[in-house]
């Protein structure tokens, strides 16, 4: 496919947002600002052990308060076989998820959900709450991913088996697959290295931190017809996993998507809407359902923790010999980390010939970990980027010169085997190379240590289903209605995609997300998918639209459709050069030519465009507090092509600032019993905006060849460098290798204290 | 369950009047009583500032004040931001202008500490606005363009 390059009137443009005005003034309705009449509020207990065996649960003194309508436990939810099954792009276990929306026999962590409780108002469910009697048999807690894989491990799920390559288990166990990618001769790789560095790394689990907490609204319906008014980031999704859980006919649920603040891959699954409308159906009254700060942290889905070994040599010249890495991540209660992709991603940036890639799924007492932005990869990015960091100053290389050395581009083969196409990872490093702020020296703070390091990231564009409508107005606007929650923008750009074709303005088209019943199906918001994958099909169902604008204009005009052609907004006739007509006037005759315009299309495009980042951090540190503060911050990437250049600066900046807390503060912090200690924003520490410098943003634009405009995926890489390059930065600064996340000021000032 | 309350106060420039539960919060009487929903709860321990309101002149978070306790006061909220029906208030307009949103969900806190901010000190620095907005959480921006909108807007509304 030939990217037309430098013709665009739209694309890359500032307008401002279709939905901004509704932001600012407080008129969006996410999903808590909805309300019907009768409406119940239902509030959910949650267990207050880590592990811990239900003997019984006596509900009777919450049915008998005032105002308390119903009372759920997990064994009124429909008891479903284990077992992989394909739903839509995803794979789930319907017995797990059920399991992990209400427990039945076993609390598997802190938060999880016990019961359910409607009511009259949100203060009555929850007194109910404190009426119900549960008797737990306390079990032991496996809370790290090396004592879940010691032999002898507390198990947490009798029937998990280890699937997966190399290995196949009849074993109880805790880790519930294992993967490998391996290739060339590892041994001999490392024996031709002149510098070989190996570490140990921790991570700890962490929280997307989006602002909304999850909330439903859900109306059953007598004739087994229901609505579900949800903030989520994949409408059908939510459809498809309440039919599962609540073995309800799929088409006979519709999904309504309300605003959605914020997900970052967590509101990818479900919680509380197969709940709200299992007690809609209950007590034949619409439930809402929202959740507090505390139960988003304890009882949704953060990213994994990690325990991982990193070994890689190279020789004197920079040519890497042999990479080889082993990762464990956190589960959660049930399986289904995103090792995988941790695995696929982590040496993708190079060029290598001889590595093995291990990766181990495994289950502990701790929440189901969800999607959280390029989910896996800065786990591992962390790891292979510290270790690479070490054997460049070992070989007195430049780190970002040590990269390029190795560094992949089109034709390169990726872990997991595939080649990539035209990729822009060398360019990011190019550009690094050249800036401002690589080349300025590091700035003096008095009393603090000052230093600079640099990592680079990779991860994937999703493809996916999805579905887009143009149709044109009688004034010669046009509306693009899609199924793809916007979360950051991608109202605007699938506008622009639209307006580019359709020769309008962004302002002249109106941007629509639909519910289930009202467009086609489309895939999660996730992946970095919207703007390439839901603008692919805005793009077709605009050039839909153009076909039939010609043929209305041919009508008109008694011509052949291919002697019309539409550019910049204008039919005009080649056969006959009086024949011309804006698409305003041919707007308003369309009645008169053949009936209005609505172009369809439907896409599960395969020209994905993966992203790489490469990122500079200065960093200050108060050695006697072992406080770091983020001096200067450069993100450089690969963008494709920038649709909306202020949204694709807006997910770097989100992303490298979620990859900094991830660094520095934010950790899931349990005590020896398994209970969660920070569950409050004000001990889950993110990044206020005191905590921030600017963040300095490069756009290198490579198109993707696989995308008609050139997009690739932007959302979600900027978050892998981060703590790698913070980590890089704090060693210059100290002298000391720091491996745990965070790298928070009790662990920089006992990595200080060690060194002396 | 307790009786409820009678309690006047103004809102947005309006006087008005309103029955809430002693227990019901600030923020639960604006959404759920009185139908202003552009006060968002994120946390309810005072942390995330999604649900900032204006209090006689100090900006306030509305989970921590019970519904009660705004007898014979002056709130301002989001929805009292723009004055006219055709005009955005600057600080909206800078924010629409700049990109300084997307989700959205903390938007009506920040345009509200903002305004709180500004009234007080109508040319702050850098270090100011980020002193001033550091009771807000943001997960989407990294705050760089929140910033760069405050800035501008105090520009605009200072003539410069």
């Amino acid at each position: 496919m030939e990217v037309q390059e430098a013709k665009f009137k739209v694309i890359g443009t500032r307008p401002i947002r279709h939905d901004g005005v509704d932001k600012v003034t407080g008129r969006a309705r996410y999903g808590a600002d909805i309300s019907l009449p009768g409406m119940l509020h239902a509030k959910v207990l949650r267990s207050p052990h880590a592990h811990a065996r239900i003997k019984s649960i006596d509900t009777s003194a919450a049915q008998a308060l005032p105002g308390v309508k119903a009372v759920i436990t997990g064994n009124d939810l429909p008891d479903l076989a284990a077992g992989a099954q394909q739903m839509g792009e995803m794979v789930i276990n319907p017995r797990y998820l059920s399991l992990n929306i209400l427990a039945k026999d076993k609390a598997l962590y802190n938060g999880h959900a016990i019961a359910a409780v409607a009511a009259t108002s949100p203060h009555i469910a929850e007194e109910a709450l404190n009426l119900i009697k549960v008797e737990y048999e306390v079990l032991p807690p496996v809370l790290h991913v090396n004592k879940a894989m010691a032999a002898g491990a507390t198990i947490l799920l009798s029937e998990l088996r280890t699937s997966g390559e190399p290995e196949k288990s009849d074993q109880e166990t805790n880790v519930a697959t294992h993967v490998r990618f391996a290739r060339g001769d590892l041994e001999a790789g490392f024996k031709a290295a002149d510098a070989v560095v190996e570490h140990e790394f921790d991570t700890s689990m962490v929280h997307q931190g989006y602002i909304e907490p999850h909330n439903a609204v859900a109306q059953y319906n007598a004739d087994g017809h229901s609505t579900v008014w949800v903030s989520t980031q994949g409408t059908f999704s939510v459809r498809e996993l309440c039919a599962h859980i609540l073995q309800m006919p799929v088409g006979n649920i519709k999904v309504v998507p309300a605003e959605i603040g914020g997900g970052f891959g967590g509101k990818t699954t479900v919680y509380l809407e197969p709940l709200a409308l299992f007690l809609s159906k209950k007590t034949a009254k619409p439930v809402k359902m929202i959740m507090s700060r505390t139960e988003v942290l304890k009882a949704t889905g953060p990213t994994s923790g990690s325990f991982i070994r990193c070994k890689i040599g190279a020789k004197k010249d920079g040519t890497i010999t042999a990479a080889q890495i082993w990762m464990a991540y956190e589960a959660g209660a049930f399986p289904g980390s995103p090792v995988g992709a941790g695995c696929m991603t982590v040496f993708a940036p190079y060029a290598l010939e001889n590595l093995q890639i291990d990766g181990y799924d495994v289950v502990v007492n701790k929440p189901k970990t969800c999607a959280y932005r390029a989910p896996g990869a800065t786990n591992a990015a962390f790891a292979a980027e510290t270790v690479l960091d070490e054997l460049a100053e070992k070989l007195s290389l430049d780190p970002l010169e040590f990269r390029r050395i190795n560094g992949a581009k089109e034709g390169t083969a990726q872990p997991a085997g595939p080649q990539f196409r035209r990729i822009g990872f060398l360019e990011t490093l190019e550009a690094a190379k050249n800036s401002e702020h690589y080349k300025s020296s590091l700035p003096k703070v008095a009393g603090k240590l000052v230093g600079r390091g640099v990592a680079s990231g990779f991860w994937f564009n999703a493809g996916f289903q999805s579905s887009a409508t143009v149709s044109i107005n009688g004034d010669g606007t046009a509306n693009v209605v899609t199924g793809s929650p916007d979360i950051g923008g991608s109202r605007a750009s699938c506008a622009m995609i639209a307006a580019e074709v359709l020769g309008l303005k962004a302002e002249q088209v109106n941007p629509v997300v639909a519910d289930t019943d009202s467009i086609g199906h489309t895939d999660v918001t996730g992946g970095s998918r919207v703007t390439f994958a839901t603008g692919y099909a805005v793009y077709d169902a605009a050039q839909s639209a153009v076909k039939q604008l010609r043929e209305r204009a041919a009508t008109l005009w008694k011509v052949k459709p291919e002697d019309v052609v539409y550019q910049d907004g204008v039919v005009s006739c080649t056969t006959n050069g009086q024949e011309s007509m804006s698409l305003k006037q041919l707007a308003g005759r369309l009645a008169r030519a053949g009936g209005p315009v609505t172009g369809s299309a439907a896409v599960n495009p395969r020209g994905v465009g993966p992203a790489f980042a490469t990122q500079i951090a200065d960093v200050a540190v108060d050695p006697e507090t072992g406080k770091v503060d983020i001096l200067r911050f450069t993100a450089v990437q690969d963008v494709g092509k920038a649709v909306h250049p202020s949204y694709v600066e807006g997910q770097i900046h989100g992303g490298v600032s979620q990859g900094i807390g991830w660094a520095l503060n934010e950790e899931y912090y349990y005590d020896e019993n398994g209970i969660m200690r920070n569950s409050g924003f004000l001990d889950y520490r993110m990044p206020t905006c005191l905590d921030l410098p600017m963040i300095e943003t490069v756009l290198i634009e490579v198109a993707n060849p696989g995308h008609p405009i050139g997009i690739r995926g932007v959302g979600e890489v900027p978050i892998v460098p981060p703590p790698a390059a913070i980590a890089n930065a704090l060693y210059r600064a100290l002298g000391v290798r720091l491996t745990e996340l965070p790298m928070s000021p009790p662990k920089v000032v006992k990595a200080l204290m060690e060194k002396k | 369950m307790a009786g409820k309350v009678h309690v006047e106060t103004t809102l947005n420039g309006e006087q008005i009047e309103f029955l809430c539960e002693p227990r019901q919060s600030l923020l639960e009487v604006l959404r759920d009583v009185l139908g202003f929903t552009g006060a968002k709860e994120g946390c309810l321990t005072g942390d995330c500032g999604a649900c900032s309101v204006i209090i006689d002149g100090r900006v306030a978070c509305s989970c921590l004040v019970l519904g009660p306790e705004v007898q014979s006061k002056t709130l301002e909220t989001v929805e009292g931001l723009a004055t006219s029906g055709d005009k955005l208030h600057p600080l909206q307009q800078k924010f629409l202008e700049h990109a300084a949103l997307q989700c959205g969900i903390c938007t009506p806190g920040f345009l509200v500490a903002a305004k709180a901010l500004l009234d007080r000190n109508p040319n702050p620095t850098e270090h100011e606005v980020r002193f001033g907005l550091a009771g807000n959480l943001c997960r989407c921006t990294g705050y760089d363009k929140i910033v760069r909108a405050v800035m501008d807007a105090a520009a605009v509304m200072q003539g410069r």
